[in-house]
Parts: structure tokens; C-alpha cells; sequence
């Protein structure tokens, strides 16, 4: 029974991938939309039929299909773990995912090319179900290289743009270098446990067996963050992301947002046993968390594109959950990730629609003044910035806040960094929101005679967001902490208990004033003195720099493929010459030979015989000599 | 010995021999015509059958006199063939001239 219905989970969404892979053209937009719609429907019917049974059992259920690979003393089977994580993840994966695919029926209605869209989310949900409840390391290996490919595929979705197609391969080649980490991770682990089974593993290292060396493990732990690192998005592997914004923007809000981007997180919370062992790579997963959240959002301040505040702002709150998981408050971190995938979503859902309105404006600057025409579109979308600012008490305060705390607890310069990185997350949020529906509107007579409120299937997805990220802060409500005790039997060290004495409403109290400020300071900026970010050649001093991204691109440019494009035509030019003209030497031998040789193919039938008359007499003679 | 070696010396055969084959390569190089070619290369095989049967002679052996009949039986067999494919080529060629035959030319 749970075998299929776990089967019914996985393959629903591929049965949809196929269906509009091979039928979706002729079956029509509204079907294969639909198609694609229900099978995340379905699987997210099931996730919530397991979620409810584990959450009265209380047990894990594992399921194992068949053996995968088999050696002397290392077996991998192929299995699903769904435990209380698993679960977790799978609720919001295909619970976001339906309000997306449902978002996108309408979104891409006018699309030519909907149904391969809705193939590749299908596909997407598919893997991404694939590396969540996967049982082993292999398994989730293969979702997790599943879902940068449909990554790949949907940001250069619109493939006809170069710049598009760019943007897909640089995601590609940065996930690969993280992958490669992951794969090296994964190597270690099962040279040094024989296994790369969750269940096992956890056993193993529960029960002392440390694999005998230390450093082995810490390799391991770093390779596998530098996987993670890669696929969420940290330094110094995040450029790939902001440049995803190239995908539609149900894309953004469902992949680079919600769901794929935080699977670094899925995983190293998965094996938080295995990095407690390492304490030093945790420190360094939390200050490389901390300087990508404080990197991510200076940039995000001066950003113009409506979308690329949004991606900058992801990098910063998944360097939030790096700082967390690197403090050993996994927890905490996935609590996060959950109210930042309701609020985030939202808010790129929201973007995307403002953008559906403008027919495909994303520059701030020629926005302004949406309130009045799409109400809901705004009221959502301030209900998620007021929940990413982290404003009391929607759900991003309750999930920052603790990280805060937990930073002050551990860490003072990591909590006034993150700090830091939470203030400028309300300006440049409350920036966005104030440029794009405040004031007067900066477009074209033409746009603005065309702006309407969003059709009811894009609003919608909106609003239960918009609901969401008002309680999603409930579900670790400090003093109830439901979700610390539903992780308990995943995380072995759940830390404090959330006690709330003075010095945690001090926090709060902080947290909340620095938020304000934020606000503030964009409220004085851009609604008190009306401010408009100036135009790209205009922009001066240390705004240009974070304006370019640090030149963080570049030099990359520089330093990495530069070099590399040099090698290659240093390979092109001089060794593959060398190489060919040796090889085609010795055809050039044989051509020479034979065109000389064939000369003396002359046809002449007397010529024949008078060197064989002549060939005899030598012969003779020789063998005359020879006695 | 009452044999005829007694009566002319075998060098005479051997310088027999050696004319008659000398006659036939020559005949094969410098005649153009294949028929006469062909029949050079009959007077070089029967220079060497004569020898065969000298030594022979010679020796008091009937082993080369043997071979003697092989090469001659082998011989009207070849010249069968030799002759047909001389046939074949007048038809197409309408020559037996050898150097018009250059088809095969590289």
C-alpha cells in the first residue's frame, strides 16, 4: 500500500512530464496545462496523506524497490525514506508547486510553447520528489542532478534569446562545480562507512563509528557543502542565480526560489549527524553564510530590475539558512527555508504578474503607481515584503528572529552581520515595493492605458501565498515549537528550546526596530523625496560597484575563463596542429609513395617483361656470385 | 656407355639449351605481336624440357624424363588457354598487338 502510493507520488508528475512531452501540442493549452496542474495536485494529495500518517505514528516509512548496484561489501539499494524531513519538504515542494503550475496556466497562456513549460516544471517536480525522499546518497544524486537540468532548461526556456541561453549554460557549469563536490562528498563517505544508506549512516556515526579519520570526514563535509553551496546559491558560487532571472518568472518563484535552491539545505540538515562530526567546516558553512547573506543584499540594494532584487534577496536569505545550519540550528534553518519559500514565492509570483501587466517591463524605474490598478497584486505583495523584512508577526519575523538569536547566542560578529544583512533586506524590499506601486506611473502612455488587475488564476496563487506567509510563523510558534518537535527524531542536537527570558525580547525588539529602519529609510528616500534610481551611465562611487555586482563577473572573466579560453586555443592552435600534422604525415607518406609507385603501373606489356627478364638475370647472377 | 652422349658431348646440349632460351627471351621482348610472344615462351619451355632430358641422359636417372612428360602435358594445356584468351582479346581489341593492350594502366 505505501509502496504505491509512494510510486503514485514520484510518478504522477512524470506521467505528466510524458503526457505533455509527446501529447501536449495537439492536446491544447488549457488541457496540457491542466495535465501538468493535476499530477502535482495528485502527488501533493498523497504528500499529505503520509504527512498526516507520520505525524500520528510517528515512524519513518522506508521503501525499498529493488538493488541497484551490488559489490563485494558496498550495496546500494534503490529506496524512498519518508520520514518527518522528507515529508516536510515534499509538502511545500508540491504544495508551492501546484499554486505555481496553477499560476502558470495563466501566466503562460500566450506561450507558443506551454506544453514543453509545463513538461519541464512536471519534470522538475519529479526530481526534485526524487532527491527529497530518496534513501540513500545515490538516489538523491540522481534527482539532485535531475533538477539542474530542468533548471537549465526552463531559464533558457525562451531559447530564441542568446542572452537567455547564456544565462542557462553558466547556471549548468556553476552547478556542475558544485556537483562535482557532492559527488567527491559521496565518494568519501561510502570509502569510509560502506554505505550511503540515510538510515545506516545515521547508526553508524550514532553508534561511534567516526569512519577513524577525522580529516577524511571533514573533506567530506567540505566537498558536500561546496555541493551544497553550489545549488543553494552561496559564495563563491552564487553568481549563477541572479543570472536564472533569465527564466520565466513562475520558474524563478518555483526553482530559483522555493524549492531547487534550497536542496543544499534539504541535504546537509539530511546528513546533520554526519557534519556535527566536523564542527570546523560547520563554522565555516556559517561564516560563509553570513558574508553571502551581507554580499547578496548590498547588491540587491541598488538593483533596478524587479527580478533581480528578488534573486539577490534569495542569495541573502539563503546565506541566512547557511548562517543557521553552520551554527548547528538545523532546525531553525529549515523553518526558514519553509516561511521564506511561502513569502518568496509570493513575492516573484507577484512580480511576475506586475510584469504580465506592463507586457514584460522588469525595470523599476518605468514602473511606479500600481496600487490603484492591481490591488491584490500589491496587497500580497506587501503582506510578503512586511514578512521578509521580517515585521512582527508575519511569518518571516518569527523564522529570522531565531536565527538572530541564535547567532547572538553563538556568535556576536555573525548576529551584527546578519543583523546588518536583515536591515538592508527591509530597504531594499520596501524600495522595491515603493518604486514599483507608489507614486506616479513611469511608463509608456501605451502601458498605461492597458494596466489591469491579473486574471483570477494568477491572483489567486497570490492570496493563499499571501495567507501563508502571514502564519506560516506559527508552525514554530516559540513556546509551542510544533515543528522543533516534529524534527527531533531527524536532528539529533534540536539546541536551545526557544525559552523566552528578557534578553530574547530584547532581540526581538531589535530585529523588529531594525526592520523599521529599513522601511524607514526607504520611505524617506523614494516616497518623501520622490527619488527615481538614476539611468545605468549615470550611476557613480560605491553604488556603480554594487551596481556591477562587485564585479564579482568579471572577475571571474578574468581569473577563470580567460585562462581556460586561452588553454583551449593554446590546445586548438598548437598542440592539436602538432598532433593532426603527425598523424596526417603518415598518410601524406603513403599518398607520396603511391602516386611515384603508380607510375610504374604503365600498362606497357613489354616493360613488364623486360624487367622481369632483367629481374631473373640479376637474381641468376647473384646467386652465380653468391657460389 | 652406348648411349648417344658418347657420340656428341652434353655441353652441346647445354649450348643448345641456352640458344634456343636466349631466342625465346628475345622473342618475347622484341616481337609485338602476342602470338609470337606466345610462341617464344613455348620455345624457352622447351629449351629447359631439353636439358631435363640431357641430364637425364646423363645421369642414368628417368626422374627428369618424367618431368619432361609432366611440363609438356601442362604446357598443351596452357597453350589452350593462352590461345583462347588470345581469341578473346582479337574480338574485342580486333589486335593482338601487345601494346594496345594497356587497360590496366595505373
Amino acid at each position: 500500500m505505501d509502496t504505491n502510493l509512494a510510486l503514485v507520488l514520484v510518478l504522477t508528475p512524470f506521467l505528466g512530464f510524458l503526457l505533455n512531452v509527446f501529447f501536449g501540442k495537439s492536446l491544447g493549452k488549457t488541457v496540457s496545462g491542466t495535465i501538468g496542474t493535476l499530477s502535482v495536485v495528485v502527488s501533493f494529495a498523497v504528500t499529505l496523506y503520509f504527512f498526516l500518517q507520520i505525524n500520528a505514528t510517528k515512524q519513518p516509512i522506508q521503501i525499498n524497490l529493488f538493488d541497484w548496484m551490488s559489490f563485494s561489501n558496498f550495496n546500494v539499494k534503490f529506496g524512498f525514506l519518508l520520514d518527518q524531513l522528507s515529508l516536510l519538504w515534499l509538502l511545500f515542494v508540491t504544495g508551492i508547486g501546484s499554486l505555481i503550475h496553477l499560476y502558470s496556466i495563466s501566466y503562460m497562456h500566450d506561450d507558443e510553447n506551454m506544453h514543453k513549460f509545463f513538461a519541464y516544471l512536471n519534470l522538475f517536480i519529479f526530481f526534485m520528489i526524487t532527491l527529497v525522499i530518496g534513501s540513500n546518497l545515490l538516489v538523491m544524486f540522481i534527482g539532485w542532478e535531475g533538477v539542474g537540468l530542468c533548471s537549465y532548461l526552463l531559464i533558457g526556456f525562451w531559447y530564441k534569446n542568446q542572452d537567455f541561453n547564456d544565462a542557462a549554460k553558466k547556471a549548468f557549469i556553476m552547478n556542475r562545480i558544485g556537483d562535482l563536490g557532492l559527488l567527491i562528498g559521496i565518494f568519501i563517505i561510502a570509502s569510509l562507512f560502506h554505505t550511503t544508506d540515510f538510515v545506516e549512516l545515521k547508526e553508524l556515526i550514532l553508534g561511534g563509528t567516526n569512519g577513524g579519520e577525522t580529516f577524511w570526514i571533514a573533506a567530506a563535509a567540505l566537498a558536500l557543502f561546496i555541493g551544497a553551496s553550489g545549488k543553494s546559491a552561496q559564495i563563491p558560487l552564487y553568481t549563477w542565480l541572479p543570472d536564472a532571472m533569465a527564466g520565466p518568472t513562475p520558474v524563478s518563484a518555483l526553482i530559483h526560489a522555493a524549492t531547487m535552491v534550497t536542496a543544499g539545505i534539504f541535504m546537509i540538515t539530511r546528513l546533520n549527524f554526519f557534519f556535527d562530526l566536523a564542527p570546523q567546516i560547520l563554522n565555516l558553512i556559517a561564516i560563509i553564510g553570513a558574508i553571502t547573506a551581507l554580499v547578496a543584499a548590498t547588491i540587491g540594494l541598488v538593483q533596478n530590475d524587479i527580478k533581480k532584487v528578488l534573486a539577490y534577496s534569495t542569495v541573502s536569505q539563503l546565506g541566512l539558512m547557511f548562517l543557521a545550519l553552520g551554527l548547528g540550528a538545523y532546525q531553525v534553518a529549515v523553518f526558514h527555508v519553509i516561511t521564506h519559500a511561502f513569502f518568496k514565492a509570493c513575492l516573484f509570483l507577484g512580480s511576475g504578474s506586475v510584469i504580465h501587466a506592463l507586457h514584460g517591463e522588469q525595470d523599476m524605474r518605468k514602473m511606479g503607481g500600481l496600487k490603484k490598478a492591481m490591488p491584490i497584486t500589491f496587497f500580497t505583495m506587501l503582506i510578503a515584503s512586511l514578512a521578509i523584512s521580517g515585521i512582527f508577526p508575519f511569518a518571516g519575523f518569527w523564522s529570522k528572529d531565531e536565527i538572530l538569536m541564535t547567532a547572538f547566542h553563538t556568535d556576536i560578529p555573525l548576529w551584527i552581520i546578519a543583523s546588518i544583512a536583515s536591515i538592508m533586506t527591509a530597504f531594499y524590499m520596501f524600495r522595491l515595493m515603493y518604486l514599483t506601486f507608489f507614486k506616479e506611473f513611469r511608463g509608456t502612455e501605451h502601458q498605461k492605458s492597458h494596466l489591469h488587475e491579473s486574471p483570477k488564476l494568477i491572483t489567486l496563487p497570490l492570496v493563499v501565498l499571501a495567507i501563508l506567509a502571514t502564519f506560516g510563523g506559527l508552525i514554530n510558534f516559540p513556546g509551542s515549537n510544533w515543528l522543533n518537535h516534529y524534527l527531533e527524531p531527524i536532528i539529533t542536537k534540536v539546541g536551545h528550546e526557544g525559552s523566552l527570558g528578557a534578553t530574547e525580547y530584547m532581540l526581538m525588539g531589535i530585529a523588529l526596530v531594525g526592520a523599521i529602519v529599513g522601511i524607514g529609510i526607504a520611505f524617506a528616500k523614494y516616497i518623501k523625496q520622490s527619488q527615481v534610481p538614476s539611468e545605468d551611465t549615470e550611476i557613480t562611487g560605491v553604488s556603480k560597484v554594487l551596481y556591477n555586482k562587485y564585479y564579482l563577473d568579471e572577475a571571474y572573466t578574468i581569473i577563470f575563463i580567460n585562462p581556460i579560453n586561452a588553454a583551449s586555443r593554446f590546445f586548438r592552435d598548437v598542440l592539436e596542429t602538432a598532433l593532426s600534422s603527425f598523424v596526417f604525415g603518415f598518410g601524406k607518406v603513403a599518398e607520396a609513395v603511391g602516386t611515384q609507385g603508380k607510375k610504374l603501373q604503365s600498362g606497357s606489356i613489354g616493360l613488364y617483361l623486360f624487367a622481369f627478364v632483367l629481374g631473373v638475370c640479376i637474381l641468376l647472377t647473384c646467386l652465380f656470385i653468391a657460389q | 656407355m652406348n648411349n648417344i652422349l658418347n657420340q656428341i658431348g652434353i655441353e652441346n646440349y647445354i649450348f643448345l639449351a641456352v640458344i634456343l632460351f636466349s631466342i625465346g627471351v628475345f622473342g618475347v621482348l622484341y616481337r609485338r605481336n602476342a602470338i609470337i610472344v606466345f610462341m617464344s615462351i613455348e620455345i624457352m619451355l622447351n629449351a629447359v624440357n631439353l636439358l631435363f632430358v640431357a641430364f637425364s641422359t646423363y645421369h642414368q636417372d628417368a626422374q627428369g624424363q618424367v618431368f619432361v612428360f609432366f611440363s609438356m602435358a601442362v604446357a598443351a594445356a596452357e597453350v589452350a588457354v593462352g590461345l583462347a584468351i588470345l581469341v578473346s582479346i582479337f574480338r574485342n581489341l580486333g589486335s593482338i598487338d601487345i601494346d594496345n593492350l594497356k587497360n590496366l594502366k595505373g
